[in-house]
């Protein structure tokens, strides 16, 4: 065991289980490897080295007692700042928050520990996950491992950074718009957006409740299926939670066989705006899965290119609604409490010193759209909007079993480049959105190098919902001839740091 | 500022009214989470992550919730949505926990009903209703260091989160039109009907004095004889009938007073003050307040089947109007006579009074007499007065019994409101009792005989009406303490006129 950090989870957790390593040991790797390279990456927000310890030495003595130990039992995880986690700080990437050290679990935090998954910390993200680049965080911006000088993704950018810097194995993300898939896409690992509702959002700090969705980070399809089975399912506490078993994934990303599917690839997302690199590995994908023996159509959805402005306001109406708690009256930041100035005074002055431009920007779009007399024209003729994208991804799912196209659009951008230019920023999650906005599932995972570049290019693969175990079937089908075909996992190309 | 009388303001103006009363339910958790809605438990014991709008925390709908107001719905006569959705309205308030109360807007759980409602003269009128919507109440807040206990001159507020989250009924009329000179009347007879409605639903216990049941009396006045509604003021948070009706009452003197001025009202809340019977102008409430009301996403829809509605139509209780019949028929009431003991409010302390063993004219002639009496002078409720229906149940008893007779009933209902103990206690310490020994009555007949020679001679010589005077002389002579019949029946025994 000399490269424990290395490991899939589904390795580490058979080693484990076999007793050939400690869960201790395992998480002393990763703990060490924070250490040495965190400084450089800026993953994680908070290490919670004495809790991770902890968890470790309950698998290990778990094990020794003869307890049956679950798929992923000691195996090392990064958690998104965004989950609540009982007695650890969660900020949310927002100096709002900084200090807030919640007295409750999340219910997908929660299942982890019940899994005897080993919560390493709490990752970076754009401030209350709004944003495509981790920039946006309050407690500075995130490295991408392939090129430290470039983003890795937003909002979720340290839970994908933190994997491909083998930091961890696992991580968590949440993506309202994107999250999880876009940091996947520009860091070459694996990012699942379950289906809305099957993964609960219960201690999930939220940005935009109807679109929010936590979900899987992974370097291997195998592994995101894993956690993804560990993490879903029916949670009494959120009213949004579906009621009905959860797909099986782990076998779908066994299987390893597409032959007989039907594969659409949206018309839409190509053309202007996209980088040669990514539609050529992208065309190369598409060529693969007719290779492997699936059906590949063209399939048109036109409202999709109306999804952008209807996240736009949809997404700051909920947040604008969601962010009002931050008040100073509870928790977190508290600013000009001198004895001198009223409650109102107090919680005015602490939204102005603790929320960044960009969550400032979105509440005061979405407070505008949703003021009276201007309701139906924003946020009234958004939700018209997303019935139309909804109903261009049934008539799709008629035809066809999944849809694929380009994760995003481009590879990943350095830092600063569209820190100025929100409209730039937003376009990162155009092909990423109209999932959210159907409530559906995707999947993001790595087919290869930009040639202009050398930097990672995602395949997104969409589902209907509760269709999850099909990204995971075509996915661990993509990632396995593309290992052949390289010969080794596309991470082993990515710079040493 | 004078203001015009009452007469005077009712002579040019027509009052329009709309009425919005908050009830609490008595369920056991919160709306939106498990915590109990006991009251009087220490400040903040009973809150949870999502009661306290912790980050991340969530709301899970309370059944029992939507089943009262389904409830309340269907006894208010109104439609009850097949379909409908929460809503969050964004406003700023430190004591409410997420800046947004989740209530419902333009899809309320029930809408379209009426209410009948009894007035003083036993007419009925019919209020109309536009909405029944569920809510969560707020947390609550108290300013302390001031004067008043009022914001205004505070040091500092503290803030109690137990109440944020208990589930609320708002229960809002359409425009009330028509009532005339009445309408405070109406007011108040459709607060109480409402609070008897809800009482009999079981949902809760609505006491007033509690904050259990609040009402806001919204009122404009427009020229007699015109349609168009005029600027309304918003009186927050009445919290009794009383005060309901004189809130009204002074309203419309207030706003005949200003317009007849030449002056506009403002459109603003106003706050009610028991101790003189005024109102004080609150914030002002311009159109700009906007509640960006929008669905609230992390709740689904609420979709009651129709067989559950039918099955709550069908187990709905006897209703107040329906109640209010059979008891009247049962006690043998002319209308006049109901009347009296629903003005006065006397039906549950006489029920309760009958419970406790006491016979129904008897249990009547104690609530609508003495008692009613002093709830008038003093202005209180009649069922707030310091003495239980089991107490006046005992006192009936005594009679019954003999042991007391109606003087002597009185003095101890009234030692027993002056705070002396029960009935028992207040014959024992008093030593009150009805002369029952003959010797000592027989005694007391013959000096009284025989100071009035007069009036024995006229009783002997047939003149039994006389013996009056020698009862009355007899019962002060024992100080009361004698039971009357039996003084009259010695007396003419003794004159030989029996």
């Amino acid at each position: 065991m000399t490269d424990l950090i290395k490991l899939t989870a589904a390795d580490t957790a058979a080693a484990i289980k076999a007793g050939q390593v400690s869960a201790v040991e395992v998480t002393q790797a990763h703990l060490d490897r924070i250490d040495a390279v965190d400084k450089k990456v800026n993953a994680f927000l908070h290490v919670d080295t004495e809790g991770a310890l902890a968890a470790a030495r309950a698998v290990d003595a778990k094990r020794a007692a003869g307890s049956e130990l679950g798929p992923l039992a000691g195996v090392p995880l990064a958690l998104k700042d965004v989950f609540t986690t009982k007695g650890v700080p969660t900020t949310c990437g927002s100096k709002i928050l900084e200090g807030w050290i919640p007295p409750y679990d999340a219910t997908l935090t929660t299942r982890l520990k019940d899994a005897d998954v080993v919560i390493l910390g709490k990752t970076n993200m754009d401030e209350f996950a709004m944003g495509s680049s981790t920039e946006n965080s309050a407690f500075g911006t995130t490295g991408n491992p392939w090129d430290l000088s470039r983003i890795p993704g937003g909002s979720g950018g340290g839970s994908a950074a933190a994997l491909a810097a083998f930091e961890a194995p696992l991580a968590i993300g949440t993506d309202t718009g994107g999250s999880i898939r876009q940091p996947g896409a520009v860091t070459g690992t694996v990012g699942v957006k379950p289906t809305y509702g099957s993964v609960s959002r219960y201690g999930l700090v939220a940005f935009s409740s109807s679109l929010d969705q936590g979900g899987p980070c992974a370097r291997t399809v195998l592994d995101a299926a894993l956690l993804h089975e560990a993490i879903a399912g029916h949670d009494p506490l959120d009213s949004t939670s579906i009621n009905a078993p959860v797909p099986a994934v782990v076998e779908a990303a066994k299987m390893r066989d597409v032959r007989g599917m039907r594969i659409g690839v949206v018309k839409e997302f190509a053309g202007e705006g996209y980088q040669a690199g990514v539609m050529q590995r992208f065309d190369e994908a598409v060529e693969l899965l007719r290779e492997l023996g699936a059906e590949v159509v063209e399939v048109s959805c036109p409202s999709f290119t109306l999804a952008l402005p209807a996240y736009y306001l949809i997404a700051p109406s909920e947040a604008s609604s969601n962010l009002a708690r931050f008040d100073a009256m509870r928790y977190g930041l508290r600013v000009g409490d001198d004895g001198s100035r009223s409650a109102e005074e107090v919680t005015a002055l602490t939204r102005e010193a603790g929320f960044g431009a960009e969550v400032k920007r979105r509440i005061i779009l979405g407070t505008y759209a949703l003021s009276s007399g201007y309701y139906d024209a924003y946020y009234g003729s958004a939700q018209k909007v997303r019935t139309l994208i909804s109903r261009d991804f049934d008539a799709a799912f008629a035809g066809v079993d999944v849809l694929v196209s380009p994760t995003t659009p481009t590879t990943a951008f350095p830092i600063g480049e569209r820190a100025d230019d929100p409209m730039a920023m937003y376009l990162a999650d155009l092909c990423t959105i109209p999932s959210n906005l159907a409530g559906n599932a995707a999947m993001s995972l790595p087919c290869g190098l930009a040639p202009e570049d050398n930097l990672p290019v995602g395949l997104q693969i969409i589902a209907p919902a509760m269709a999850d175990d099909r990204l995971y079937r075509v996915g661990g089908a993509v990632e396995a001839a593309l290992n052949d075909k390289w010969g080794h996992p596309l991470l082993e190309e990515a710079p040493a740091l | 500022m004078n203001l015009v009388s009452y007469e005077d303001a009712l002579a040019s103006y027509d009052p329009v009214m709309g009425l919005e009363v908050h009830v609490e339910l008595g369920t056991k958790t919160k709306m939106f989470c498990g915590c109990s809605t006991e009251l009087g438990a220490e400040p903040n014991s009973q809150v949870c992550p999502t009661c306290l709008g912790l980050p991340g925390s969530l709301p899970v709908v309370n059944a029992v919730g939507v089943e009262s107001a389904i409830r309340i719905g269907l006894a208010l006569n109104c439609e009850i949505a097949e379909w409908c959705r929460f809503a969050r309205k964004n406003y700023f308030y430190p004591d409410m926990p997420k800046n947004f109360q989740t209530s419902q807007y333009d899809e309320p759980i029930a809408y379209n009903g009426y209410l009948d409602v009894q007035l003083e003269d036993g007419s009925t009128f019919r209020v109309e209703i536009e909405r029944a919507h569920m809510e969560e109440d707020t947390g609550k807040s108290s300013h302390v260091g001031g004067a008043t206990g009022r914001i205004h001159g505070a040091t500092h507020s503290l803030l109690d989160y137990n109440r944020a989250g208990i589930p609320l009924i708002e229960i809002v009329t359409k425009p009330i039109e028509g009532a005339g000179e009445r309408a405070p009347e109406v007011a108040r007879a459709y607060v109480a009907e409402l609070r008897e409605l809800i009482r009999a639903l079981g949902v809760s216990e609505a006491r007033m004095d509690k904050g259990q049941m609040r009402c806001d009396v919204n009122l404009s006045l427009r020229p007699n004889g015109t349609e168009t509604f005029g600027t309304r003021s918003e009186t927050k948070n009445v919290n009794s009938l009383r005060s309901v009706e004189r809130a009204a009452r002074f309203e419309i003197q207030r706003h005949a007073t200003v317009l007849g001025a030449g002056e506009k009202i403002i459109q603003e809340t106003r706050h009610f003050h028991e101790d003189n019977g005024t109102t004080t102008s609150g914030r002002i409430k311009d159109n700009a307040e906007d509640y960006r009301y929008f669905p609230e996403p992390d709740l689904v829809p609420v979709a009651p089947s129709r067989e559950w509605v039918e099955e709550l139509r069908a187990s709905l209780p006897e209703l107040p109007r329906v109640r209010r019949a059979r008891l009247q028929a049962e006690w043998g009431l002319s209308d006049k006579d109901m009347q009296a003991v629903l003005n006065a409010g006397a039906v549950e302390p006489i029920l309760e009074t009958i419970a406790a063993g006491a016979p129904a004219d008897q249990a009547r002639k104690w609530w609508l007499g003495e008692l009613a009496r002093r709830a008038n002078e003093t202005g209180t409720e009649l069922a707030e007065q310091p003495i239980t229906p089991a107490q006046v149940a005992r006192v009936c008893a005594l009679v019954a019994e003999g042991k007391l007779n109606d003087k002597l009933a009185r003095q101890v209902i009234e030692a027993v409101l002056a705070g002396e103990g029960e009935p028992d206690e207040v014959v024992a310490a008093r030593g009150l009792a009805v002369v029952s020994d003959d010797s000592a009555l027989g005694a007391a007949v013959d000096q009284v005989i025989g100071e009035n020679p007069d009036v024995a001679e006229k009783i002997r010589g047939g003149k039994v009406q006389a013996v009056g005077a020698l009862v009355g002389a007899v019962m002060k002579a024992t100080r009361g303490q004698a039971d009357a019949a039996k003084v009259k029946d010695l007396i003419l025994e003794k004159l030989g006129a029996a």
